[in-house]
């Protein structure tokens, strides 16, 4: 079976082309708290340096996220913190 | 524009700034929300927090009026400005500070 993370990680290559790409499953911190489940894989943190942020505002760079991850966004991840860069931004 | 989008739409324009969030500022029912009501305070900027526990429609609802799917959502002077990252992000560079003064927002802490 194809992980969560897995999921994520092949959307934002296919959309994005990242050059440098992090997904980290932070499902257990959350335990016992809102959206949290037994089996995991609701909470996440995206790391994401791509070109196609250049000259985008947060807002525009995290719609961009959000839309490459609406349906695992619909099907079960609740929470997704996302940090998007452009390539040489710190 | 369906019931819910308006009744949004008065609740976003009910208030300078406009919280959307999980429980209320003084009792945030969840961390990401509990972060900007913590940046709000911390600014001393006075805002409206709209609890989404409290009404379904409104939970679902605002995330096709923004057309942003997690909750919390800040809102000033009814423009969308994001969500827990993108408010904490802008606290950290000075910009959040500066947007609210912009709009005529007095912040108590400048720095």
């Amino acid at each position: 079976m194809t992980s969560m993370a897995e999921r994520i990680t092949s959307k934002l290559e296919s959309e994005l082309a990242p050059e440098h790409l992090r997904v980290i499953d932070e499902s257990h911190q959350h335990q016992g708290h809102g959206g949290w489940r037994e089996d995991g894989e609701t909470h996440f943190r995206v790391e994401v340096v791509s070109s196609a942020f250049a000259g985008k505002s947060r807002l525009e760079r995290h719609r961009l996220v959000n839309a490459a991850l609406a349906q695992e966004l619909a099907d079960r991840v609740h929470a997704l913190a996302i940090v998007a860069k452009a390539p040489g931004e710190a | 524009m369906s019931d819910v989008n308006a009744r949004i739409d008065a609740e976003v324009k009910s208030s300078d700034v406009v919280l959307f969030m999980k429980g209320t500022p003084q009792f945030p029912m969840c961390g990401f929300s509990g972060q900007v009501a913590q940046i709000l305070g911390y600014l001393g900027v006075p805002y409206k927090g709209v609890n989404v526990l409290e009404d379904q429609e409104i939970r679902e609802g605002i995330k096709a009026y923004s057309n942003w799917p997690t909750i919390p959502q800040l809102y000033v002077k009814g423009e969308f400005i994001g969500g827990c990252d993108i408010t904490r992000e802008m606290f950290q560079a000075g910009e959040l500070q500066a947007l609210f003064e912009e709009k005529g927002i007095t912040v108590k802490q400048a720095s």
